[in-house]
């Protein structure tokens, strides 16, 4: 058994290494310190031994460096890690502290620090916290299967994070195509908590933040802005659960649940696999592949990102992996577009796809920044409906880059 | 495995559609009209037809070898503006008038901007109003009556106010003997004869199936409508257009359309004579020349209510559905630009 496990495991700085190779580690033994506030710890996944500190592929794009440990099969947890049993009089402070301690990054896709959201300025008072259990994209079923089997402990979770950023209230929105799943939770609502269990519409992009928020309680984050002033935290089921585990077991964020699916794939599965397993070795578990495999994705077909390797490692942002076959792979090129006006109809966030899209190709980002590109939400809406096949989200992740790059440039400028 | 795994960027799926499918759903779309079109007029309506089509992908075809770009006339857009370019010319014109719109409408409506996706105006209507420009008579008098019936749609016994005209036509020219105070006492009685004929259920009932001269494709709403309804369904166009459309013709030739007087108009025979279904459903519809806003939309089709009343009671031209749409296609990106939705989020800040 061995472990690759990269030391950029959110948004925000990388973690920087604390051990060396050579070193002996325990699971939840911390290998990694974070690099700034928005960056998380990381722990080891496994016990054993480092081996390696070095450059390999990352899920995110490209290598990154990465702590490699071969595992001796003893599986020891590190003398550290304790149940609590005062678990119902931790503060807010202490809570915010385990929660960055356990080194955890939002388990939705974004993997955001999950201290920093439950940080917010005394400015915004927080009076709600949605737990997000829409997973609306098409193929990934890990939240489903968690909300299935631990309940209780994405409830206590969220009761925590609740404490943490002062709310009253929770909601715990899931799309009503998983009844069993809304069953369960409102089963293992604990007494006389302020929690609500709320079935929300199937559609795409139902679980994007902003589009949860406005639909569980019709209110709108304002462009630019984030939940927190509309007086909302969002956080993702599996985030909860292991905000639980992280305060009542004493545990570190060193595995989690994600899917392993597609036509090709013979058995398709969710695992809870450790942090950095290598994909190769979960292909192997789920059977391997039935046919030629044209595309594999980390996340979701909508918002994934293709990824060029299968020595890529679990990381704690990863929802599941998804094999498309090779005649699934669409790879039609663009026709001009008809200006049908179909991704105008679609989008979420009220842009309209079809002007972005030119202005961008024209490099007028000025423009595109004051049509709202910086509002995309990149849900792959317009791309999908579009009959023209036109590579709209590809250009708007273009054009946000050349909008940072062109700030940063002008700042760079009123700085000197 | 690695060796062969595609990277490029989300959405890893798309739907099943296409410029192709959306292009030949219009097509099946105007094929209960193109039936129609032989049952009133003979062969030699679908002959025309064939015409326009063949000349329009033909032109196509060759500009696009010329112009070194890919031939994509299997696209289905040339035959869509080739039935469209038919459907606007009156079933009586020799073979070449088809022919000439058609090269016209592919190589100056369209190829000239760019090819697909590029022409501010609707290719068929420009080719239409070419034509019209060249060859007025050919334009204007070629009509064939319906299947065993009239030209105006309504029996003439005895009238001999007006003769070779079509429905709207008629209710110009006898319009303009009542609302003229020279006309004779004899004149008058005869042209409310006929306007009330116009008016009468038989009347509109043959608009409706499309039994009145007309042009080849515009004179059945019924047939007509059971296309658009499949794009509807097929959601390849939307309801706004049309029914701002219709609804704004409706309104103001109810109030000023009536020669007696403000609400004397009949909006039921104007919404159902000339090509009104035709271009709202089908020409105003057009993708590449009318707005992508939702609002937009509504803009454009209460902007070809507006000139298509305007140009049929007070311009000197019976119809005015192709020419509202073209002189509308050219505000489409004014419309479009003062149209965005609001965006999502773009609200006060909640302080």
């Amino acid at each position: 058994m061995r472990v690759v496990i990269p030391l950029r495991q959110s948004l925000g700085a990388p973690a920087e290494a604390c051990v060396k190779v050579g070193d002996d580690v325990k699971v939840g033994q911390r290998i990694g310190e974070p690099g700034g506030f928005v960056s998380v710890p990381v722990h080891a996944s496994i016990s054993g031994k480092v081996t390696a500190i070095g450059r390999f592929p990352h899920p995110g794009g490209g290598e990154d460096t990465a702590i490699v440990i071969e595992g001796d099969g003893l599986d020891e947890w590190h003398e550290s890690i304790k149940p609590r049993d005062d678990v119902e009089s931790l503060t807010a402070d202490e809570i915010r502290k385990i929660t960055l301690n356990a080194g955890i990054a939002g388990l939705g896709g974004a993997a955001f620090p999950t201290h920093v959201k439950l940080s917010p300025p005394e400015s915004k008072p927080i009076n709600t916290v949605i737990l997000n259990g829409a997973e609306c994209e098409p193929w990934l079923t890990a939240d489903h299967r968690l909300m299935l089997e631990r309940p209780g402990d994405v409830l206590r979770g969220l009761k925590l994070i609740m404490r943490a950023v002062g709310a009253d209230r929770g909601i715990v929105g899931v799309e009503s195509n998983k009844p069993d799943a809304v069953a369960a939770l409102r089963a293992a609502i604990p007494n006389g908590a302020n929690i609500a269990v709320t079935a929300v519409q199937v559609k795409y992009p139902q679980g994007a933040e902003k589009q949860l928020i406005d639909v569980l309680l019709r209110r709108q984050v304002p462009s630019g802005g984030l939940p927190m002033d509309v007086g909302v935290v969002v956080q993702n089921v599996g985030t909860a659960c292991v905000v639980h585990d992280a305060c009542h077991l004493g545990r570190p964020l060193t595995r989690r649940v994600m899917t392993l699916t597609g036509t090709p794939v013979v058995k398709p599965s969710n695992f809870l696999a450790r942090i950095g397993t290598l994909l190769s070795s979960l292909i192997e578990q789920a059977g391997g592949m039935s046919a030629e495999v044209g595309k594999m994705i980390s996340g979701g077909p909508m918002m994934g990102i293709a990824q060029f390797s299968t020595d890529i490692p679990v990381v704690k942002g990863m929802s599941g992996v998804l094999f498309l076959s090779r005649s699934e792979v669409d790879e039609r090129q663009p026709d001009p577009c008809l200006r049908c006006g179909a991704c105008v109809h679609v989008c979420p966030m009220k842009l309209v796809p079809v002007m972005l899209e030119k202005l961008v190709i024209h490099e007028r980002i000025e423009t595109a920044v004051e049509m709202g590109i910086g509002d995309c939400i990149e849900c792959g809406s317009c791309s999908y409906v579009c009959p023209s096949k036109r590579r709209l989200v590809h250009y708007f992740k273009y054009g946000k880059l050349l909008a940072a790059q062109k700030s940063a440039a002008a700042k760079a400028a009123a700085g000197k | 495995m690695q060796e062969h795994l595609v990277v490029s960027a989300s959405p890893h799926i798309r739907e099943d559609v296409s410029v192709r499918k959306v292009m030949y759903s219009v097509v099946i779309a105007m094929v209960p009209a193109i039936v129609g079109s032989v049952y009133f007029y003979g062969l030699r309506a679908l002959f025309l037809t064939l015409l326009a089509c063949a000349a329009a992908v033909l032109t196509e075809a060759i500009i696009q070898k010329l112009r070194g770009v890919p031939v994509a006339v299997t696209d289905g857009s040339a035959l869509v503006t080739g039935i469209l370019l038919a459907f606007n010319i009156p079933p009586g014109v020799p073979w070449w008038i088809p022919v000439v719109g058609s090269i016209f409408a592919i190589a100056i409506g369209k190829q000239v901007f760019g090819g697909l996706g590029y022409n501010p105006l609707n290719p068929a209507l420009l080719g239409r109003a070419f034509l019209l420009a060249s060859w007025p008579v050919h334009m204007t008098t070629m009509w064939l009556p319906g299947r065993g019936g009239t030209l105006s749609g309504m029996s003439l016994s005895g009238i001999d106010v007006v003769t070779q005209a079509t429905p709207l036509a008629m209710m110009k020219s006898v319009s303009a003997i009542i609302t003229d105070p020279a006309s004779t006492t004899h004149q008058m009685v005869q042209a409310r004869e006929v306007l009330a004929g116009l008016g009468s259920s038989d009347t509109i009932a043959n608009l409706f199936i499309g039994n009145v001269g007309g042009c080849i494709g515009e004179t059945s709403a019924l047939l007509l409508l059971i296309g658009a309804a499949y794009l509807m369904f097929k959601h390849y166009i939307s309801w706004r257009v049309p029914a701002a459309y219709i609804m704004t013709v409706a309104v103001l030739t109810s109030v000023f359309g009536g020669p007696a007087g403000l609400f004397t108009g009949n909006a039921l025979f104007h919404i159902l004579s000339g090509g009104l279904i035709l271009g709202a459903f089908f020409m105003a519809t057009d993708m590449v020349t009318s707005p992508v806003t939702p609002r937009g939309m509504l803009v454009f089709g209460v902007g070809c209510g507006v000139l298509t009343t305007v140009i049929r009671l007070i311009g000197g031209y019976p119809e005015g559905v192709s020419y509202s749409i073209l002189l509308m296609n050219i505000a489409t990106p004014l419309i479009d630009g003062r149209t965005r939705p609001k965006k999502f989020g773009e609200v006060k800040q909640s302080g």
